[in-house]
């Protein structure tokens, strides 16, 4: 789950970093009064789970409150990567001398937490990583004892930093790694972190994003998720407990098993249709979910025919079919429809939707085939 | 000769009165699993499917002797349940749950490591050496005793490959799901290497999927140290980069963990790469074969 901008701020202020709070507003009003408040000049930032925000244009200086509000018009409203900006921070303009990146990450090639350095701030982190790698500095935590105080002077001293601002940068690289570990980040990230020219710490611009599979335990995320920015498909998913992602094709997919539905969306590309998703209905495939199944997948109205495939395994076939059957009942299926459903009792389960006038293939290749036909019109 | 469970491997189920213990400890005995114990704390005493349950895996160690665990345990006490496993001495730990927070499971996948556990999953299936033992939630009858070594990061998608090997008339050694998370106890390299030495296994299967490098970590490891023939499957190469295909690591990161580049390095490796599950069973045909002759 991506936390936004003034979300993160937030909780990293908790864990002592010094951050360039600023103050969330909605409107232009809301903005020119916040410019008011903090006096000077101000930046105000869309506030959108998109990277890439400056050069789109959601972020802009503002000399005066006037300045401010009409760039806040600007910004709301606009579409940075398919994202609609609803919300703006506004935050001091800030003078400083150098930009530098700082950014907790779980490295699943090492089996480690990393904690990653650069004096190339203030730019995308991973094209750093692509055009002058050794400008990044790494630090490996130990799993059970974290951070230690030597790492995150390490890292100062390796961005050639004077002995009194590794101080300074070392304790916000140890309170990012705490924040990181008690938040259940999978990223924690400042960039950039800049070194104003008073000589101090900022954080002007940070990110989070917390590890799904931790919500359980973080019951206070659920009020920072920002359903505005959710398809409201993947909502209704997440709810039901199926896994779901939109995609851009024409054919609605609905599988059981994460890995299987991939290699269904893959076998439909390669007898030359497209996926319109990714549908993960869980193990059991229970009526319930294929139901939900088919209004998510259905409420796409370029989908112009739905593959189901069923590797039932334990889960009885006859029972499966009976469970589409009925999802059927619920939400009726207006373009073609393909199954193929392989389990215990496949051939019961087969006879029960034949006999609804349903088509029923045997193999994930047939399957594929005929609904790529399908979705062109033509039987295969 | 199998990899890591047989006939004679003595099992301990943790969380055995839960819907899923229970359900599946009827299946893998049913399989002709040895289940000697069954622990949930609290329901010591008790006897589920038979098998006698013990509040402390201690005492199941004590009084039965298990030489591998299998976990059903809910996420929020799952990794509780690991580290019960791992104190106990007990060599092998397979969990099945799935939804388990990443920075507990990489606490878990070095505790074990430095205990000398081997740990399968999280978010696994498990394991199975057909005719022999099944610890984990797969369906037994799709299964044939035979020459196959398969490792998998999936569930279904593995059911599908063996379906299709076992209808082509070939059998597996031993089939091992080791999990779609981001961090899992045991990689491909390490079933890999187990396969490699074991005489049973003439033919491995690598099914992989988007998301992390182990995929081409293991494309390495093949190339210097596996004499067998590997044939490869990897899934989502339609996947969208930056979004969470069902599996926590099923994820293309920051430009990493495409399927283009995991079967580019499978077949410099010199894996032939299936492009359905399918076409599996022909490809592992023809390297057995060729491997005859």
């Amino acid at each position: 789950m991506d936390l936004h901008e003034y979300q993160a701020a937030e909780l990293l202020s908790r864990y002592g970093i010094p951050v360039n709070r600023g103050i969330v507003c909605e409107t232009p009003e809301q903005v020119r009064d916040a410019a008011q408040q903090l006096g000077g000049r101000v930046v105000v930032k869309a506030q959108v789970h998109a990277g890439g925000r400056g050069k789109a244009g959601g972020i802009k200086l503002a000399n005066d409150p006037d300045e401010a509000a009409t760039v806040t018009s600007q910004i709301l409203g606009m579409d940075i990567r398919g994202r609609t900006v609803h919300r703006v921070l506004v935050a001091p303009a800030v003078r400083y001398v150098h930009e530098y990146y700082l950014g907790v990450v779980l490295d699943r090639g090492a089996r480690s937490v990393v904690v990653m350095a650069s004096s190339a701030g203030g730019v995308d982190i991973e094209e750093v990583a692509r055009q002058t790698p050794e400008k990044i500095v790494r630090e490996y935590a130990d799993p059970f004892l974290g951070l230690h105080d030597y790492q995150a002077r390490r890292l100062g001293f390796a961005l050639g930093l004077t002995p009194d601002q590794v101080r300074g940068f070392a304790t916000i690289a140890r309170q990012l790694f705490s924040a990181y570990s008690e938040l259940d980040a999978s990223l924690a990230e400042i960039n950039p972190l800049v070194l104003t020219d008073t000589g101090s710490w900022l954080a002007l611009d940070t990110k989070i994003v917390v590890d799904d599979n931790a919500l359980f335990r973080h019951r206070e995320y659920e009020a920072l998720r920002d359903t505005q920015a959710e398809d409201p498909r993947e909502r209704e998913a997440r709810a039901a407990g199926v896994s779901f992602v939109a995609l851009d094709g024409e054919i609605g997919c609905v599988v059981n098993g994460a890995g299987l539905a991939m290699a269904t969306m893959d076998a439909i590309k390669l007898y030359g249709g497209t996926p319109a998703n990714f549908l993960d209905v869980g193990g059991g495939a229970s009526a319930e979910r294929v139901a939900t199944a088919f209004r998510l997948v259905l409420a796409d109205p370029k989908v112009k025919a739905v593959l189901i495939n069923i590797f039932g395994g334990i889960t009885r076939g006859d029972v499966v079919a009976q469970g589409i059957l009925d999802a059927l009942k619920v939400v009726p299926v207006r373009v073609p429809l393909v199954i193929r459903l392989v389990g215990t009792n496949q051939e019961e389960g087969r006879r029960l939707l034949e006999a609804a006038g349903l088509t029923v293939v045997e193999s994930m290749d047939e399957a594929a085939q005929k609904v790529v036909a399908a979705a062109k019109g033509v039987s295969a | 000769m199998s990899i890591l469970v047989d006939a004679a491997t003595r099992v301990l189920v943790q969380g055995i009165t839960g819907r899923e213990g229970s359900f599946h400890t009827s299946q893998m005995l049913e399989y002709g699993t040895k289940i000697v114990a069954g622990v949930t704390p609290g329901a010591g005493g008790r006897t589920v499917h038979g098998v006698p349950v013990f509040d402390t895996v201690a005492q199941a160690v004590a009084a039965t002797q298990p030489n591998a665990s299998i976990v059903y345990v809910p996420a929020p006490f799952a990794p509780d349940a690991v580290y019960e496993a791992i104190d106990a001495g007990i060599p092998l730990v397979v969990c099945i749950t799935e939804g388990i927070p990443v920075l507990d499971t990489l606490k878990l996948y070095h505790y074990a490591r430095r205990h000398g556990t081997r740990l399968i999953g999280p978010n696994c299936p498990g394991l199975i050496t057909p005719g022999q033992a099944k610890l984990g939630i797969m369906p037994g009858y799709i299964h044939r005793p035979g020459p196959v070594g398969i490792v998998s990061r999936s569930g279904t998608l593995t059911y599908e490959v063996v379906w299709a090997l076992t209808q082509a008339g070939l059998g597996q050694s031993t089939a091992v799901g080791i999990g779609g998370d981001p961090i899992i106890g045991t990689s491909f390299v390490d079933v890999l290497e187990l396969f490699e030495a074991d005489p049973q296994t003439e033919a491995i299967v690598l099914i992989g999927e988007i998301g992390g490098t182990d995929e081409e970590t293991a494309a390495a490891f093949i190339r210097d140290h596996v004499t067998k023939p590997v044939i490869g499957f990897i899934a989502g190469r339609t996947a969208p980069p930056g979004k969470r295909m069902g599996h926590a690591g099923a994820i293309i990161a920051g430009g990493q963990g495409t399927a283009a580049e995991k079967v580019a390095a499978l077949e410099a490796a010199g894996v032939r790469v299936a492009e359905r599950p399918t076409q599996v069973a022909d490809l592992v045909r023809q390297a057995l074969a060729a491997r005859a002759a």
